[in-house]
């Protein structure tokens, strides 16, 4: 039954109904409304546990207990609270914790800024969590029961980043899934792996030289396999709500017959979409890659999906500061796989806030035909 | 039903291990740390979850793919320990384990600094979690540099004895107060040389809910520079000269526990220990004045 509903009460609508055993939340702007619901459901007997802790630390820091206890556990932050989790995020994916952490993207000091952009998570991925990005509130509710199902079978963690105020604040009319369905896709957390004072283990132990690396190369192994497990979990919940968002990984956009494409994330992708279309309309044949999980990076489909093309751009809302910016890179990297390589462009905007529109990426398409260019926008 | 500790159980006046921290741990010969634990455990049982802060503790006790551990046992990191045990206990609770109890072992550099907040936070929250502290009085696993544990004029390796400082300048934060303030049941300190009052208030904290708070005393041999055979002998020292008190509060009442008659001279505590070394004859005088002030308890007539 579709409701009209503001997009950060939607997904806390969604969480319940995957009936986690704690959420930890401590409040930051953009996503504190999605706390703040939780927390209703708690004082309402709808949520089995709420913990207000004193700082994010401690909210990551619950979820690698509760986790670890074999509960299926929750946080919700953006920005500075997600940065405050970073060491937490390495250690609950070296510890293999499964867990879910919606992050309401928004940029970092300084400037202090509480407007949209991807720095906050992008910075975190390099910590072994996955990090899915929604184009819209749709997207973010069903993204948060996949990404349940995907983190608890392939026991790492999951980021779900949706875009601040653009999504988090944004009313419209919503599919929640009813809880009996989301049983249906989502059973009870079953661990093997947990504090359990019946069959006791040690978690957390620290490694010699000689061990170290191996659990690293592990985790990154097991990162890059996940790919099957998103693409099935994503195809699972196609099936069965009817929704579908490209192969899971990727989604690609009017690309088959494309010349020149734009790859983004989030709710840009949802502008590039218009664009593409107003250029379609007048003859041009460009289309949209969205990158929906941007780790583990799914080189493999981009690259298959850039072959041949003449030239291809990246819109991404995030910088490495003194480098280039990250999306590109990984871009970079995946098209060194295609037999016709594309001219690869960088473009980044849309920092702290600063608007993106429909009109701002027509003129990107219409840079890419001139050759390459590396542009803040 | 614990086994009987063989030798040991004669020596300890017939005191029965469940030995759920097994021997063969690293720790240092002398350091009392395991013993404490050891008995923590014995007093808390099987059913029993321990969440370790990074410290000596975790070090000794669970280096990959070893572990001294026989109940179930996490560590994560360093400042996050409140945190995670509340984790842990609310997803036991939430999937209805209603009598597990979880613990934490933690140093003081994790419990008085960089832990503080979670602590500060769990306690807020009146968290069913039983906290102990193993308290040596400075960061000794990275080498002993000085915490906010670390008592005046101590030397530690970031608390130098110099030209114009000599030792450490603040005070000790009284943490069994402070954590006390924060309105939860049970706060208290203990000394392993006083074993039956220890396990008393481990008894007196199993058998309550919420969040439960001890302080143990815990000498530690490089750290303080002592002969590792006196470390029981140190922790009883620093009760019988005031240096430790041994007390509780609980629901608010504070109560003393044991409290000598009369005062050791403070001497007796301090020159065993290299830390205290370079202390002169003036500032020995006004440690043993600053106790005498705090205990109101007078000094034994030599």
């Amino acid at each position: 039954m579709k409701k009209t509903l503001e997009g950060s009460i939607a997904v806390a609508e969604a969480i319940k109904n995957c009936e986690p055993d704690v959420a930890a939340c401590y409040p930051i702007t953009p996503s504190t409304h999605i706390g703040e619901h939780l927390s209703e459901f708690f004082a309402n007997g709808e949520l089995k546990s709420y913990v207000n802790t004193e700082a994010e630390i401690s909210s990551i820091a619950a979820l690698i207990g509760a986790s670890a206890a074999g509960g299926r556990a929750i946080s919700v932050t953006s920005s500075q609270g997600l940065a405050y989790m970073h060491e937490s995020l390495f250690c609950a994916a070296g510890m293999r914790l499964p867990m879910l952490i919606v992050v309401g993207n928004r940029s970092l000091s300084a400037p202090l800024s509480i407007w949209n952009d991807w720095q906050d998570s992008i910075a975190e991925r390099d910590s072994g969590c996955m990090q899915f990005y929604a184009e819209n509130n749709q997207e973010a509710v069903d993204l948060a029961i996949q990404a349940f199902k995907i983190s608890e079978a392939v026991n790492l963690p999951a980021i779900l980043g949706m875009d601040g105020f653009y999504l988090t604040h944004s009313v419209e009319p919503l599919d929640i899934p009813e809880i009996t369905e989301v049983q249906k896709f989502l059973p009870k957390r079953v661990s093997a792996v947990k504090l359990d004072t019946k069959n006791p283990l040690t978690m957390g132990a620290y490694a010699f030289p000689q061990y170290y690396q191996g659990f690293r190369q592990d985790l990154h192994k097991d990162l890059l396999s996940a790919k099957t497990t998103i693409k099935n979990v994503h195809n699972e919940f196609a099936k069965q709500f009817g929704r579908k968002y490209g192969n899971g990984l990727i989604e690609e956009y009017n690309t088959k017959d494309a010349e020149y494409i734009l790859i983004s994330m989030g709710s840009a992708a949802g502008n590039a979409k218009d664009a593409a279309d107003e250029l379609r309309t007048a003859g041009e044949k460009v289309g949209v890659l969205r990158i929906r999980c941007y780790r583990p990076f799914p080189s493999e489909d981009i690259a298959k999906a850039l072959d041949g093309k003449k030239g291809v751009g990246v819109f991404e809302k995030a910088y490495s500061m003194g480098a280039v910016p990250p999306v590109y890179a990984d871009v970079s990297e995946a098209i060194t796989n295609c037999k016709s390589r594309p001219q690869l462009s960088s473009f980044v905007g849309g920092l702290g806030g600063k608007d993106v529109t429909v009109d701002s990426l027509k003129i990107l398409f219409g840079k890419l035909k001139k050759g390459v260019c590396k542009e803040w926008v | 039903m614990g086994l009987k500790g063989g030798l040991g159980a004669r020596e300890l006046g017939g005191l029965e291990h469940n030995y759920l921290l097994a021997p063969g741990h690293t720790a240092c010969a002398g350091c009392p740390m395991p013993v404490i634990i050891r008995h923590v455990l014995d007093v808390l049982g099987k059913d029993t979850i321990v969440v370790n802060a990074t410290s000596c503790s975790e070090i000794i006790s669970s280096q990959y793919p070893r572990s001294a551990f026989k109940t179930p046992y996490i560590h994560s990191l360093f400042e996050n320990t409140p945190a995670v045990a509340t984790g842990v206990v609310r997803a036991l609770r939430a999937m209805g384990n209603d009598h597990t109890q979880v613990v934490i072992i933690a140093g003081d550099g994790a419990t008085y600094d960089i832990g503080f907040g979670a602590m500060s936070g769990a306690m807020e929250r009146n968290e069913d979690i039983i906290y102990i502290c193993y308290d040596n009085e400075a960061y000794m696993n990275t080498g002993v540099q000085r915490s906010s544990a670390t008592p005046p004029l101590a030397k530690t390796t970031t608390s130098p004895v110099g030209s114009k400082i000599h030792g450490k300048v603040m005070p000790k934060k009284p943490i069994v107060e402070i954590c006390a303030a924060h309105g939860i049941p049970y706060s208290a300190s203990a000394s392993i040389a006083y074993l039956p009052d220890f396990k008393a208030k481990l008894e007196k904290a199993k058998a309550m809910k919420g969040f439960r708070f001890i302080d143990v005393i815990s000498p530690c041999v490089p750290g303080w520079g002592y002969d590792p055979a006196i470390s029981i002998e140190l922790s009883r020292l620093a009760v019988e000269t005031g240096m430790w008190e041994l007390f509780e509060i609980e629901n608010g009442k504070r109560k003393d526990t044991f409290k000598p008659g009369q005062l050791k001279p403070v001497g007796l505590y301090l020159k065993p220990q290299k830390r205290f070394k370079h202390l002169s004859d003036a500032e020995i005088a006004g440690i043993q004045k600053g106790i005498l002030e705090r205990t109101k308890i007078p000094l034994l007539k030599s």
